[in-house]
């Protein structure tokens, strides 16, 4: 055993030294790309180049399935899909396993709730929505992303919305603000759209963007907490107006001044919109924007990358606003297939992207793995009296509709609280709190023994002798093969005898346990 | 709603001006008591508090049932409840129902003039705890705040939280507010009045130490990734956190939850109940130097069958908050440690006789009772008054942030100093002037 844990030892060092001398790291790592350089790569590389900062190797097949799932669609691969994307042998098949899974729903989930995150789809408080309002408002953006609605067109209707907000969903961007008046409304409208934060504006420019927004009516109906949202029929007069660029307006009577400014918004060659529109897809994607943070747009906070942004923000203006299309393009890129680990210790690697980042998996997606492999459902609850906690046993808690419905988990784990729609409000760090319960929570462990998924792996006709099942357990957990070192730590002896029947039910549990609770499973990478 | 403002708010401004002035006059001068030292230089004077414990009243008790009985009111408001006892303090009645803490009463005040006129339990919880009106910013509890203060950044090293909830989290609100995770409460799980308190991943019930250490080790074996990226500051933080984790789960600091090593006949006398046993726990909690404690003590949002649910309650409140308050007493910890019970409002004083309600009480923010002991507060007095039926208040307004205003003044946290905030804005930890409330007659300086 001494013998064979020197063994594994060296290999590691061996493997951590390979890192210095230039050959690909196993498993994370492979020597070429498999897709061409596209328009992103040229500018990404280029900066990287001048920076004088070598790039991360490209990334294992292993590596970037695992990858392209959590980021896509926020989960991870089946042990089906894991094993058909090793086996396939054609040189497209991460191209086709991007638009497979652009495709799913699975992606319109999670792309829905990340869009609940900065649109603030909450029940009270301090956001003011009623339950009712909550489901309408995640039903309507939940339709524009499997829409792949034009993102102007998106922006527009709910910037000019009108009605009750139970019957007219996009109305209900004016009613998710925390506090009433112009001031939250016109922060808001700033955050989301322009990806910039009011208190950073001088505060003439700010007083004139709450005007734009103070001629707003809400008027409550005989329905509980239902609200019409319109222009205040009672202010007629026609009044002029200036827009954050300084160009006035004038709003002849009547006349509803927010169209004016969602027009100008949404132009073309207005910069802002489209590059705070294509600042937070890259953020989404890499956890970090090209400026970062990725809603704080302002003149003294350039781009790490200015040519970059330029480029997506044009190339999203000449697609038409089209927000899959520019997903695509980014998990296309080279870029995007570099490994984690990164070859030079230059402080600006994160902000050249010259490795992928490594996060900590969302709150949502690590409970929908829990419940996944061990076959428990959570229990959700509200501190809204509400009837929308009773949630079906098949739906991921990725596709909940309202971040008042959570649970003690979600919390600890750093859901969005979708007060105040900060991006930084999702916290992905690990607390002290998380990883004790991680280690040792009796509620973690209960299941994890239990784990249905796990259990039948020692079942199948398939998984013959012990390695049969510790190679399928890493499928399942970590989308790869174990490494021989890998095999020899979880079986010891066992690992080289070929011995028919599965591991004795304390290893494996053991195994399951440790694997739960390495950086790799915890981790996007 | 009534908020019988107008005089009282001219005679706090008159007592204020008067205290205030002899403040300040005292500022440089050596603070020896003589008949004219006023309540601010006499505060300034003692050492400040170490730990509150906050016994959360979850779902709003009655105030008319516990700590302001008005048995003059006649049968529609205070239902069976018409004989109110006396306590060791003079001129202080309480509920017939807390005999104990009846005992108790020199060492703890009453304030029977809380309001904030909110009678929704999110909003409400959020005005009590916070200090702060509903509005655009989300702000910390003052468990948060407490932690902020007195916890990692400043010289709190223990492994156990600065901020225990006992047992599980409110989720009414979120307690850290703008502050972030990293002020959270850790709440520990399980249950203090089973044969083994098991906190949520500290004590295990299934694994034992030796295999504790195996996995620690198969763990280390398989870190492949880590082994790959030893520079990564995610994955060190979270090396970091694992370390602490298993001081937690092997160390010394788990023997803490062990409440099989107190006398049993002192653990009768707490009471065999999940909030009796959990006081037990907040006292070694205390012992061992948390700054913040919260039990969460549910089961006083009783809209219906309201006095047969306060005859199951009462008894059982009675019993683990008089001897919380008498042991830390005997063990000289009370001086050091701010007791603060209350919930986010009180209940309707008129009781609801007719169906669906058969005798219960609603939510009622106008005016409510808090009790606070220890921690250099004054025991034995009673601030404010409510009018003939508890339905206004008639004397002194307190309103949620000068309460917690006077808890962190007495634990050293200065309420008008900066709150420093990740949103980058110019904020004060709890002023005695908040957005969203009248200004009252100031923090609670006759009790201080």
């Amino acid at each position: 055993m001494n013998f064979v844990r020197c063994l594994g030892l060296a290999a590691v060092l061996a493997g951590a030294a390979s890192s210095l001398s230039g050959d690909p790291v196993a498993p994370f790592e492979t020597g070429r790309f498999s897709t061409p350089a596209t328009g992103i790569d040229r500018i990404a590389f280029g900066a990287m180049r001048e920076a004088g900062i070598e790039p991360a190797l490209p990334c294992s097949d292993e590596v970037f399935l695992r990858r392209v799932t959590l980021d896509v669609a926020g989960r991870l691969p089946t042990l089906e899909e894991t094993r058909g994307f090793l086996r396939d042998p054609a040189n497209d098949r991460r191209t086709r396993l991007i638009d497979r899974l652009l495709a799913s729903d699975d992606h319109l989930d999670y792309w829905t709730m990340r869009w609940c995150d900065v649109l603030r789809v909450k029940s009270e408080f301090p956001i003011n929505l009623w339950p009712d309002a909550v489901q309408a408002y995640h039903r309507w953006i939940r339709e524009q992303v499997a829409a792949n609605r034009p993102y102007d067109q998106m922006a527009t209707e709910m910037l000019t919305a009108s009605g009750s907000n139970f019957r007219d969903p996009a109305v209900n961007f004016y009613r998710a603000v925390p506090g009433k008046g112009p001031e939250p409304v016109a922060a808001a409208v700033a955050l989301t759209f322009m990806g910039s934060r009011i208190e950073h504006w001088p505060e003439p420019r700010r007083r004139e963007m709450e005007a734009l927004f103070a001629r707003l009516a809400f008027k409550t109906t005989s329905e509980w907490k239902e609200e019409i949202v319109c222009p205040d029929p009672a202010c007629f007069d026609a009044f002029d107006l200036r827009l954050p660029d300084l160009t006035v307006i004038h709003v002849p009577p009547g006349a509803d001044a927010r169209v004016a400014f969602a027009d100008w918004l949404t132009a073309p060659d207005n910069p802002r919109f489209a590059r705070a529109g294509a600042n937070r897809i890259w953020a989404w994607v890499f956890g970090r924007g090209i400026v970062h943070e990725a809603d704080d747009l302002r003149p003294d906070n350039p781009p790490s990358v200015p040519g970059l942004l330029d480029h997506l923000a044009e190339t999203f203006v000449a697609d038409g606003y089209d927000s899959r299309r520019l997903l695509r393009r980014i998990l296309r890129s080279r870029v995007y297939q570099l490994s984690a680990i990164p070859r030079s210790d230059d402080p600006r690697v994160p902000a050249l992207f010259a490795a992928y980042p490594v996060r900590r998996l969302e709150a949502e997606v690590l409970l929908d793995v829990f419940c996944t492999l061990t076959g428990q459902r959570e229990g959700y609850m509200s501190p809204i009296p509400e009837p929308f906690t009773h949630v079906p046993p098949s739906a991921r808690s990725v596709s909940l509709a309202d971040g008042s419905i959570t649970s003690p988990f979600l919390e600890m784990f750093g859901r969005s609280s979708r007060d105040s729609g900060l991006m930084s409000e999702r916290d992905n760090h690990i607390t002290d709190a998380q990883r004790l319960y991680l280690l040792n929570s009796t509620e973690l462990q209960k299941h994890l023994a239990s784990a249905k998924k796990l259990r039948a792996l020692t079942k199948t006709r398939r998984n013959r002798d012990a390695r049969d099942v510790v190679e399928a357990v890493y499928l399942t957990l970590l989308s790869r093969p174990p490494t021989h070192d890998e095999l020899v730590a979880a079986l010891g002896d066992r690992a080289a005898a070929r011995e028919p029947g599965p591991p004795p039910a304390r290893q494996l549990e053991d195994l399951v346990w440790a694997l739960v609770n390495s950086k790799e499973f915890l981790h996007r990478h | 709603m009534n908020r019988p403002l107008g005089n009282l708010t001219r005679r706090g401004l008159l007592l204020r001006g008067a205290f205030g002035t002899a403040g300040l006059m005292l500022g440089g001068l050596p603070l020896h008591g003589n008949g004219t030292a006023s309540p601010v230089a006499a505060t300034a004077a003692k050492a400040p508090a170490k730990s509150v414990i906050q016994i959360w009243m979850w779902g709003g008790p009655s105030h008319l049932d516990s700590f302001d009985p008005k048995p003059g009111a006649g049968r529609d408001y205070c239902g069976p409840y018409t004989s109110p006892i006396a306590t060791a303090a003079d001129g202080m009645r309480i509920c017939e129902r807390l005999p104990r803490l009846a005992k108790q009463a020199r060492h703890f005040s009453l304030v029977r003039s809380m309001t904030h006129g909110i009678n929704a339990h999110e909003t409400a919880s959020y005005a009590v705890q916070t200090g702060h009106a509903p509005g655009r910013l989300l702000y910390p509890s003052l468990g948060a705040l407490v932690s902020l203060f007195k916890g990692y950044d400043h010289g709190y090293q223990d492994l156990i939280p600065p901020y225990v909830v006992l047992t599980s989290t409110q989720g009414r609100f979120s307690e850290s507010g703008f502050l972030g995770p990293a002020h959270k409460p850790f709440a520990t799980g399980g249950d203090p009045n089973r044969e083994r308190f098991e906190v949520d991943g500290i004590v295990s019930s299934r694994i034992t130490d030796e295999r504790q250490k195996q996995r620690r080790e198969l763990l280390d074996r398989l870190d492949t990734l880590g082994r790959a990226l030893p520079d990564d500051p995610a994955l060190q933080a979270m090396e970091r956190s694992q370390e602490k984790a298993y001081e937690l789960i092997l160390g010394e600091a788990r023997k803490l939850f062990d409440l099989s090593t107190e006398d049993p006949k002192l653990r009768d006398s707490y009471g065999r109940s999940t909030f009796g046993q959990s006081c037990l726990m907040a006292r070694r909690l205390v012992e061992r130097g948390v700054p913040y404690i919260t039990i969460n003590y549910k089961g006083w949002d009783t809209h219906k069958q309201h006095f047969q649910l306060m005859d199951r309650n009462l008894p059982e409140m009675d019993a683990g908050l008089a001897m919380l308050i008498a042991d830390l007493e005997s063990r000289g910890l009370l001086d050091e440690t701010i007791v603060w019970w209350g919930g986010e409002f009180g209940r309707t004083p008129k009781i609801q006789w007719n169906p669906p309600w058969n005798g219960g009480r609603g939510h009622f923010g106008a005016c409510f009772s808090a009790l606070l002991a220890g921690g250099g507060f004054r025991g034995g007095q009673v601030v404010g008054a409510s009018d003939a039926t508890g339905s206004e208040v008639a004397d002194r307004p307190v309103y949620p942030n000068e309460f917690l205003g006077s808890i962190l003044e007495r634990m050293g946290i200065d309420p008008e100093g900066p709150l420093p905030n990740p949103l980058g804005e110019t904020l004060r930890v709890m002023p005695a002037e908040v957005d969203g409330f009248p200004r009252g007659d100031g923090r609670l300086t006759e009790i201080m």
